[in-house]
């Protein structure tokens, strides 16, 4: 196996818990929450690594420590060669990875035009263009908007249209990595896909590694190679597409994968109902974090903190994980 | 994009911005104009017709000193203009930039930049202008001086809470991310959406800055005696205002207006600006 | 019996720059007691309009052009503003997709329940025995304490029990849920659907739950009406609609969701070409520009066809496309 475009080892973000003058009074510990808890894995060149995981997970979180929109309070990033975690010029590091934002419309700049959108990395990384709109235009087609588009601006735009604005804009450069926050969230259904066959084409076409945070679980199969599950900062379960979600091993995967509910009024499967709600970051449970909604805890999960155990191309962070061949 | 789409489309289709661009296009043509329009020599004193009621040779009558109101009230709007547009010009450019630094600073200079802005604008503007007068000398400066303590805290503070609201912005983390530079950010993205709130604010100041400049000439401590301004001529109607209130009445009318005309134009700006505002499309 | 709710030729436009638009145009309706009745549709469905138009809380420049509504036999359309409180929160309640928004942020969880009881003739103990009740059935753990808590001190799952406890409170003829768990997270997605379930059965009410997630409606509901550009084009029993669509645009909006795919496809079905601009419809079958099977007939408006069981869609093919 050639070496991981991108391997993160025991990354951890912090967040401010208190502030003011309650920052100052309170023992150090308790100042500061971990948004991400000790993140590692790798991305091989070409894949593609899907990140889900529910509200409060830390999945966006990850995405934007890894290309220094939040700075990391420990552990290593590294994009090919480079020491994202020792302040690299990210300038330079930025046009090899590109990122996707959630919000389709309120990602782009409100007061530039559609053309000026698209060939903004070009300014931004002074590279010269010969014919602008032309290149805009090539830009748009390969995101499938035609040349209509060039002088609207983004809140002429609808959620779908917007974000192939994002895709053309996001492949200018010919990055090696993207980065996609929640590439459909505000779309409808029937434009759903249109934008996954987009990005599923684009991965084709330009050989890209791209990582894909959502809470989407119907799309993961169609779209990645890859899956990590994230809980409460940390990842619970990682693995090949099919295996995670055909056969999860993690407790919270499987509840989180039943609790999908399908558009088959027949198909009433086997549902594992899971009791409260995550966990706020400032009152992490002890042992597993997952033992106070788990179905399956039994007394020492409450103690003792289960290790990311890898065996073969999948891993679980369970001391008790669901069989894998059931 | 069609006409009735753009910003200045849709201002033509809003009868109050159009009453608004009247007024205020008149009153620049007065300004432009006033060495032509006037009937009159405004320093000329005819004694013979002293107090005289609006007739046909003295349109809006005479003062105390035979002196035609209408030539002096046209002369005083250059005034009125010159110390409204100088004035909001450098608070405006003083509150932008102090509100941008608040805005991205870091948080102990938003702090005590918060500070001087809330102290500034607690501060009675009367109070400071007889204070400043009576340590400088008596003139348009002192006035622009006057307005532009007092007024640039408001900018700075509009321009502060913009600024905070857009830095998170989701389009501005993609700026970052695609690897912008902070001035790229500043200038290019930041700037061109904090300039709608600002300039709404900018008209609806310049009427209050023409106001203080007609009070602070009203209590003498304007402009030097002599000069035509709006608030001189109020001056001089108010002492006989018993027996010929056409004087103060034709003083007053030019303040009105131009208030009317500034503050319809900010709020049709407004209107269009903040689609939060906007009633029923 | 008569329905609890029933919405006939219910046509609505707004007054805008470019004309009227018109939002719901002939949408027909019914709510029998008693059932969960669900619409789906995508954005520009008119679903919010539909809404809004149920409460006769209208923007001020909509305007109803014609039509009925009627809450068990009761016009409301021609209601007097006097009787439509009365009826709103004790007859008629609503669950919304924000919790935050819906919920009063100064005031506490028990005095806001405690408020809407203001009709009836209890004392303050007892309102608010009543209050920690609902709360307690809703599912949220120490309800009396929960009742001196402000809304953002609970987490999202636990703000949207609260909502729904407010408006089964009363116990409504009626509970409209207006996507109430779309801003929830799959695993808390489902208690709410159990919850809601579980609520109907005991109380007994009806319930129109709108949602763009064709699985929770799958799910939950009786009876589906699909809604696409202002008009209802379908409406049957779920597994009917579900299982065989009588309308090309239902049947592409099953086809297009992801999870009915169990192994990966190279190509996801997605529905080309946009909504008709409102402001000018076409004449004829509002699907037809987006529809495989347009033909020369689709020029002319289709009626209604009736399909087995209670099952019509607004489509001359239906009987093919159903087959």
């Amino acid at each position: 196996m050639s070496a991981p475009i991108l391997t993160l080892r025991d990354v951890v973000v912090e967040f401010p818990a208190l502030h003011g003058l309650k920052a100052l009074m309170a023992p150090s510990a308790e100042r500061r929450v971990q948004a991400l808890n000790g993140i590692s894995l790798s991305v091989q060149r070409g894949e593609t690594l899907a990140i889900v995981g529910e509200s409060g997970s830390g999945k966006t979180t990850l995405a934007r420590a890894i290309n220094g929109l939040l700075p990391l309070a420990g552990g290593e990033v590294w994009f090919n060669d480079t020491a994202l975690h020792a302040r690299p010029d990210w300038h330079a590091t930025r046009r090899q990875m590109a990122m996707m934002f959630q919000d389709p419309v309120g990602s782009l700049s409100p007061r530039k035009t559609v053309r000026d959108l698209v060939l903004e990395p070009f300014a931004i990384h002074r590279l010269r263009v010969d014919n602008a709109t032309a290149k805009a235009t090539e830009l748009l087609r390969d995101a499938g908007l035609n040349a209509d588009f060039l002088h609207r601006y983004p809140h002429q735009l609808s959620g779908g249209q917007a974000r192939r604005v994002g895709v053309a804009r996001a492949l200018a450069l010919n990055p090696a990595l993207v980065l996609a926050d929640e590439p459909t969230a505000g779309l409808d259904v029937s434009v759903q896909g249109e934008i996954l066959n987009l990005l599923n084409r684009i991965k084709g076409d330009h050989g890209l590694t791209t990582v894909i945070i959502t809470h989407n679980l119907n799309i993961l199969r169609h779209i990645a190679d890859r899956i990590a599950v994230m809980y409460l900062g940390r990842i619970v379960e990682i693995g090949p597409v099919a295996a995670i979600m055909e056969r999860p091993r993690h407790p919270y995967t499987a509840a989180l994968m039943s609790a999908n509910p399908e558009p088959d009024p027949t198909a009433r499967r086997e549902r594992i109902i899971l009791s409260g709600e995550t966990p706020a970051l400032t009152a992490r449970p002890p042992g597993c974090e997952f033992h106070t909604r788990c179905p399956v805890a039994r007394s020492d999960c409450a103690h003792r903190v289960p290790a990311l155990d890898a065996a073969g191309t999948r891993a679980v962070s369970c001391h008790y994980p669901l069989p894998e061949d059931a | 994009m069609s006409f009735r789409h753009t910003l200045a489309g849709r201002l033509m289709a809003d009868p109050m911005a159009v009453v608004a661009l009247i007024i205020i296009t008149a009153l620049v043509a007065i300004a432009v104009f006033a060495d032509v329009i006037s009937p009159h020599d405004h320093t000329a004193m005819n004694l013979a017709d002293r107090f005289a009621p609006p007739s046909s040779t003295y349109w809006l009558g005479t003062d105390n000193l035979g002196r035609d109101t209408f030539s002096r009230l046209a002369q005083g709007s250059r005034i009125a203009l010159y110390v409204a547009l100088t004035a909001v010009t450098i608070s405006g450019l003083i509150g932008l930039v102090l509100g941008m630094i608040a805005g991205f600073g870091p948080r102990w200079l938003d702090n005590l930049l918060l500070f001087i802005f809330d102290t500034l604008r607690a501060y009675p503007t009367i109070i400071l202008a007889l204070a400043l007068a009576a340590l400088m000398p008596r003139g348009l400066s002192t006035v622009i001086i006057v307005v532009v303590i007092t007024s640039f805290a408001e900018y700075g503070r509009v321009v502060r809470t913009q600024t905070l609201s857009l830095k998170n912005a989701e389009f501005i983390l993609a700026e970052r991310a695609m690897g912008a530079s902070f001035g790229r950010i500043v200038f290019h993205h930041v700037l061109p959406n904090v300039l709608g709130p600002f300039f709404i604010l900018a008209a609806m100041n310049l009427p209050v800055v023409i106001t203080i400049e007609a009070g602070m000439s009203f209590l003498g401590i304007g402009v030097p005696p002599g000069t035509p301004s709006w608030g001189a001529t109020l001056k001089d109607g108010f002492d006989y205002i018993r027996n010929t209130p056409w004087i103060i009445i034709a003083g007053g009318l030019p303040l009105i207006l131009v208030t009317l005309g500034f503050t319809f134009l900010g709020e049709a700006l407004r209107d269009q600006l903040d689609p939060k505002l906007r009633k029923s499309r | 019996m008569t329905d609890t709710l029933n919405v006939d030729g219910l046509t609505v436009h707004y007054a805008t720059r470019e004309g009227a638009l018109q939002a719901l145009r002939d949408v027909a309706l019914d709510v029998p007691p008693g059932q969960i009745v669900g619409i789906v549709g995508e954005s520009g469905c008119g679903k919010s309009t539909l809404i809004n138009a149920l409460l006769q809380l209208m923007p001020e420049n909509a305007r109803i052009a014609s039509g009925a509504i009627r809450l068990e036999g009761e016009d409301l359309i021609g209601a007097r503003a006097r009787r439509l409180r009365d009826l709103r929160g004790r007859d008629i309640a609503v669950v919304f997709q924000d919790p935050m928004t819906s919920l009063n942020p100064v005031l506490t969880i028990g005095r806001q329940m405690h408020d809407i009881q203001y009709r009836e003739k209890r004392s303050t103990a007892e309102k608010r025995r009543m209050a920690a009740e609902m709360l307690g059935r809703v599912g949220l753990p120490d309800p009396a304490a929960k009742l001196d808590a402000y809304p953002h001190e609970l987490s999202g799952g636990q703000r949207q029990r609260v909502a729904i406890a407010m408006a089964v409170l009363m116990r409504p003829r009626l509970l409209i849920a207006d996507e109430p768990t779309t801003a929830l997270d799959a695993t808390l997605e489902v208690q709410i659907i159990e919850l809601l379930k579980e609520l109907q059965q005991e109380i007994g009410c009806a319930i129109l739950f709108i949602s763009h997630h064709l699985g929770v409606i799958a799910e939950l509901c009786d009876r589906v009406v699909v809604m696409y550009a202002g008009e209802a084009v379908e409406e049957g029993p779920v597994a009917d609609v579900f299982q065989r669509p009588g309308h090309p645009y239902t049947a592409k909006l099953i086809e297009c969701d992801p999870g009915r795919m169990k192994t990966r496809v190279a190509q996801l079905p997605s529905i080309p070409g946009d909504l008709p601009d409102l402001t000018d419809p076409p004449a004829g079958c509002i699907f037809r520009d987006r529809c495989d099977r347009a033909a020369e007939r689709c020029r002319t408006r289709p009626d209604r066809v009736a399909l087995r069981g209670a099952h019509w869609a607004l489509c001359h093919f239906a009987a093919e496309v159903s087959a």
